[in-house]
């Protein structure tokens, strides 16, 4: 039996205000094994952290019981300091007394009850722990990005100026991301192209830096420091080392019929293309679903017309297999699918778009060249309504509970910008609340209200019904002064909740991060951990992690840029020994634990045993504590409990189940 | 009977095997127990007739480590138990002479008595060589007659066919004994209140007096270190009668060798209780059936276990809840 | 809530936690204040599959009312295949016992994330409130008569 401490916090009032820990100390006392027990308002603090070290040494403990908040929280601090008075850190439990019990019991004498049983259990078990040794394993010194918008294009820079080689892998043809769709950012007006394109160059001229557009990540395997990964290059039809951008191809492309992803489908393109002029690689690819030449076989001109011979329709899909050490994932968002708010008419009219089909049509290179326009009948509008929280902020299953963030901001914009460019358009905007946290966002807003009379008006749209003369009659309300509107409108602009870019679920199930019901990554913690995934070696950046603008988008990659450097810069990782380890003497040598290993850890060998005398060779199962994770999958499989799962063992588990069930 | 002796009289004599794995004759006339017999002298005592219900597969483990070959009688449905242990790396076919025998359906003395027969001293017609549909039971009573059938284990009127799995040679015919429904009773069960299914498993497993029979019977309980003997499990918990082992014995049994059992029904078999054990094996075996698709144990060496692979779409724990009638 | 047919029975419920996906939840349940009764105490597991039916079994042998797991999501195992293991084996396991007639609302699956602290303390709620209407776990304690 170990002889062990237990400490007792009171988490200023957060614990001892429904917890009686002076009671917890009290019943810690009769436990078996306790020959230590105290309280302390912070034990968390140095001179708590210094109390558990002075008992350990003058009480010569063997194991430590801290009844405090989440292990998540300070489990880590309690080790560390465990270590430092010369106990192994694997000596120490945490038993969660706030939030599994005096965040959410009121009745203090059932909270103090419970908190009793969580030490009791915490104590069972510590009174089984053994001393584990972390062990090590080598930081292979690259980085994966995936996603090759202006959030993965950040991170890959700032890691690749730190000295370390990037990959960037990106599903479409060209990085960019949304952001190169867009016309102007608020709250500046910049040109986004002219603010994103030099990041896009410096990213592809960078020696640290490898783009593998067209391609997806297939298959990762490995963990933190040390992760392999397949990824598809999607057969481009085009060599990339032959093709000189000069896009004759495209023009002479008799195929052009197909909606144009990178105008939002708003007019078409080529068979061959690249999505747009500033696109790196400056290499077109065939769209294999479209091209007459894979579609039928007869046609071929693209090749013929290329001076280069790039053009090579035998070409392959390729799988590269490269090893990484830290993953940012990059993969952003989309717009959601407006099918189902058909009271906005969306799908019923040409006029009726979303934000994200506005920016391209008001940029020189969309459909209309630039040209406010209705995409019914070319005519310029005279009437223009913004409708806000297409989607968001959804009580429904219709849409999304969460706030998209950017829609209040760039619905200004574009507000300004057309009553800048065309004065005698009217503007309305219909909104909830106008949200405009941010450096120069109010000021921006109260511009577009003040300085170019945008009409703002404060309630939901009920309806938009198109008329047969073409227009669109609007129905609204007016919450401040409580009246029905019904407005006639030549365009208007729905702006549609954002949602994280479909793929990304599958590539958080390669990785094992976590995701939250709205398909967002969640975060190691949501404040003091933003920029990484509870998956040690995973790291996010921009909004597949939450709604974010530019700005904050580009803070964030730099600071999942920044983690993934603290990572890389290390030779060595401490690994977790808290791994499945196999009784020889005990094992059948049966192989199910090595069926369900996720891991590839466990191995056989035929070894000698002796087994109390009696010296044979048997099969028995290894396992290879580099490439165990922890999980125990192989430790239920096995009959006869031969595998163990060291700090999470049998005995411990059944120990703390007697505990709380006594 | 005697082609299979003077088989294995050949096999012995030609080195290709250095013993033979049979039954040879019990205290009882119907009660032949497992038997190595390592020359033709030994092998005079050899016996295999209707009541060589035994499987001999899990003899095997050991046999492996001996020097030379074992030729090893296996029945039919003996059969998926040596793959299911090959499978598990238990016993090394290599070290195995395999032949098949054939089967009639085996019986089950208890079962004859159970046709109203008491103080019996013999019973003729179990020989397979004859061709009888009928049993002569000579009992203190005088001599009775009941169809071969109504003798038979229980596991022989579900059988899961004839043909043995693996084997190196096949001597003696076997009978189609089928005549029943393999999950029958599981479903009976599976229909009563939750209450009537209480009280029925309550009564069985209160007669258990936990002697360890169907575990050392049981091919699939083949650890080398039962979980209730290991101090690694804090389960074995010997000084007290009312404690985890003697309570859930039964259940964790069934669990750890779902997926692995072949339904070969010896823990029924060899039961001094009569609880039918086999229910709780069964039961894991139609619940495999029915949610993640047919499976045999011991049938294919390759297939994947029920219970170490999965697909993405497999039923929620909740469907239990769903389908109970209770 | 409501609960309190009984008031001589407070049942003890054991719920065993993914480290990754609901012992974070329970915590993210904590920290936002949202209640579910006292009886239910959390045992961390790094995974849903490090559970074995012997624990849920001597939780009940020891006289647990209600055992409960919860996991990742299916898909979102941080081990990649954990709770699918897991989800096979609770299947089976609660059908035995569904089988040898223990009331099925005893016993519980539920995968809940990191991000689900409305969930993780909805479930709880629930589940108290089923194994209150159930009452007294004797049939797996009196397995086997004692006589």
């Amino acid at each position: 039996m170990q002889r062990i401490g237990v400490f007792v916090c009171h988490c200023g009032s957060n614990i001892a205000a429904t917890v009686d820990v002076k009671k917890v100390v009290e019943m810690a006392m009769c436990e078996p094994g306790v020959v230590h027990a105290e309280d302390y308002p912070y034990m968390c603090s140095e001179a708590g952290q210094a109390k558990i070290q002075a008992a350990i040494k003058e009480k010569n403990l063997g194991g430590v019981v801290v009844c405090s908040c989440s292990p998540r929280m300070h489990e880590n601090t309690f080790r560390k300091a465990a270590e430092k008075a010369g106990l192994n850190p694997y000596m120490v439990e945490i038993a969660n007394i706030r939030e599994h019990c005096s965040w959410i019991h009121k009745n203090m004498e059932e909270a103090t009850e419970k908190a009793v049983i969580l030490m009791k259990a915490a104590v069972a078990k510590v009174n089984l722990n053994t001393p584990l040794q972390a062990g090590e394993s080598r930081v292979t010194k690259r980085a994966l990005v995936i996603g090759g918008g202006i959030a993965g294009i950040q991170t890959a820079l700032d890691i690749a100026e730190a000295g370390y080689p990037v990959d960037i892998v990106e599903k479409t043809p060209s990085i960019g991301g949304r952001m190169s769709q867009l016309d102007k950012t608020f709250p500046t007006l910049d040109c986004s192209a002219c603010i994103l394109t030099p990041k896009m160059v410096e990213a592809n001229a960078h020696p640290n830096i490898n783009i593998y557009t067209y391609s997806e990540v297939e298959k990762v395997s490995g963990f933190v420091g040390d992760f392999t990964v397949d990824i598809r290059k999607k057969a481009r039809s085009v060599d990339m080392s032959k093709c000189t951008g000069c896009g004759v191809c495209q023009e002479k492309c008799p195929n052009k019929k197909t909606p144009n992803e990178f105008n939002r489908g708003l007019n078409n393109r080529s068979a061959i293309y690249t999505p747009f002029a500033q696109a790196i690689p400056n290499v077109p690819v065939i769209d294999r679903e479209h091209c007459t030449k894979f579609l039928t076989g007869k046609c071929g001109i693209c090749a013929k017309v290329c001076q280069a011979g790039a053009v090579d329709y035998e070409q392959q899909d390729e799988i590269i297999t490269e090893k990484y050490g830290a993953i940012v994932v990059a993969t952003g968002f989309n717009m959601i699918n407006l099918d189902k708010y058909d009271e906005y008419a969306y799908s019923q009219s040409k006029d009726v778009i979303t934000s994200l089909e506005l920016e391209r049509i008001m940029n020189a290179a969309g459909p209309t060249k630039g040209h406010l326009e209705r995409l019914s009948d070319g005519k310029a509008p005279k009437e223009m309504v913004f409708i806000q929280c297409v989607g968001s902020r959804c009580a429904d299953k219709r849409g999304k509970s969460y706030c998209s963030k950017i829609c209040c901001m760039y619905t200004a914009k574009h507000a300004m910008l057309i009553r800048d460019k065309y004065p005698d358009v009217n503007v309305t905007v219909f909104y909830i609340d106008v949200r405009t946290p941010g450096k120069n966002f109010d000021e921006f807003y109260r511009r577009a209200v003040e300085e170019y009379g945008v009409n703002y008006i404060k309630g939901q749209v009920g309806k938009v019904i198109p008329q047969p003369d073409g227009k669109l009659l609007v129905q609204g309300s007016d919450l401040l002064s409580n009246k029905q509107i019904l407005k006639e409108a030549d365009m208007v602009v729905l702006a549609a909740a954002i949602e994280p870019e479909p793929g990304v679920r599958n590539i958080a199930t390669m990785l094992t991060a976590s995701i939250d019901t709205n398909d967002f990554l969640t975060e190691a913690h949501a404040k003091l951990r933003p920029v990484e995934s509870p998956t040690a070696g995973i790291f996010l950046s921009g909004v597949c992690q939450g709604p974010k603008d530019i700005p904050e988008t580009v803070s964030q990659a730099g600071a999942a840029a920044v983690k993934a450097i603290g990572l890389l810069a290390k030779d060595k990782l401490t690994t977790n020994p808290c791994t499945a380890k196999a009784d020889e003497l005990m094992c059948n040598g049966c192989s199910q634990c090595a069926n369900v290993c996720p891991y590839g850890a466990i191995s056989y060998e035929t070894k000698l045993i002796n087994d109390h005398g009696v010296r044979e060779d048997r099969r028995v199962a290894v396992v290879n504590s580099a490439l165990c994770q922890g999980c125990g999958a192989c430790t239920v499989t096995c009959p006869s409990g031969a595998m163990d799962l060291q700090g999470f063992s049998n005995r411990q588990i059944l120990a703390e189940v007697d505990a709380i069930c006594r | 009977m005697q082609e299979l002796i003077t088989r294995a009289k050949e096999l012995l004599a030609d080195g290709t095997v250095a013993r033979v794995l049979g039954w040879k004759a019990g205290d009882l006339e119907y009660n032949p127990q497992p038997a190595f017999f390592t020359n033709e002298k030994e092998l005079e005592e050899f016996v295999y007739n209707g009541f060589c219900g035994a499987n001999l597969s899990k003899y095997m483990i050991e046999a492996s480590k001996l020097e030379g070959k074992t030729l090893i009688c296996l029945k039919p449905c003996d059969s998926y138990s040596f793959q299911q242990l090959m499978k598990e790396h238990r016993i090394d076919r290599e070290k195995a002479y395999i032949i098949g025998v054939g089967c009639k359906g085996k019986l089950d003395i208890d079962r004859i008595k159970a046709n109203g027969l008491k103080g019996v001293t013999g019973v003729t017609g179990a020989e397979l060589t004859d061709d009888c549909e009928e049993l002569c039971v000579t009992t203190l009573y005088g001599d009775k007659k009941i169809p071969y059938a109504d003798g038979m284990l229980e596991r022989c009127s579900v059988c899961k066919g004839k043909e043995h799995m693996i084997c190196d040679e096949q001597i003696g015919e076997s009978k189609d004994t089928k005549t029943g429904e393999r999950f029958a009773k599981v479903a009976a069960v599976e229909e009563m209140s939750s209450a009537e299914k209480f009280a029925f498993f309550q009564k069985e497993l209160s007669k258990c007096i936990r002697c360890n029979a169907c575990r050392n019977v049981c091919p699939a309980c083949s650890c080398r270190k039962c979980v209730f003997d290991s101090t690694k499990f804090d389960s074995a918990q010997k000084a007290n009668v009312d404690s985890f082992e003697e309570k859930m014995f039964h259940i964790i049994r069934a669990f750890h060798v779902a997926g692995r059992c072949t339904d070969c029904g010896e823990c029924s078999r060899v039961c001094p209780q009569g609880i039918p054990l086999h229910l709780f094996n069964r039961k894991f075996i139609k619940d495999i059936n029915e949610l993640y698709g047919e499976y045999q144990a011991g049938a294919d060496i390759e297939a994947k276990a029920p219970l170490t692979s999965y697909v993405f779409e497999d039923v929620e724990p909740s469907v239990v809840a769903e389908r109970s009638k209770s | 809530m409501s609960i309190n047919n009984n008031s001589e029975f407070k049942p003890k419920i054991v719920a065993f936690c993914c480290n990754w996906c609901s012992y974070a939840g329970a915590d993210l349940a904590g920290s936002s204040r949202l209640t579910y009764p006292a009886d239910v105490k959390i045992i961390r597991v790094p995974c849903s599959c490090r559970v074995n039916p012997m624990f849920i079994l001597r939780a009940f042998e020891k006289g647990a009312d209600g055992v409960i797991l919860c996991g990742c999501h299916p898909g979102d195992c941080h081990y990649t295949s954990g709770n699918f293991y897991a989800r096979r084996r609770m299947t089976l396991l609660f059908s035995m016992l569904d089988y040898i007639g223990v009331e099925n609302g005893r016993t519980r699956v539920e995968w809940v994330s990191a991000a689900e602290g409305v969930k993780f303390s909805a479930t709880m709620n629930s589940f108290v409130e089923k194994i209150y209407s159930l009452g007294k776990n004797v049939r797996l304690e009196d397995l086997r008569c004692k006589n």
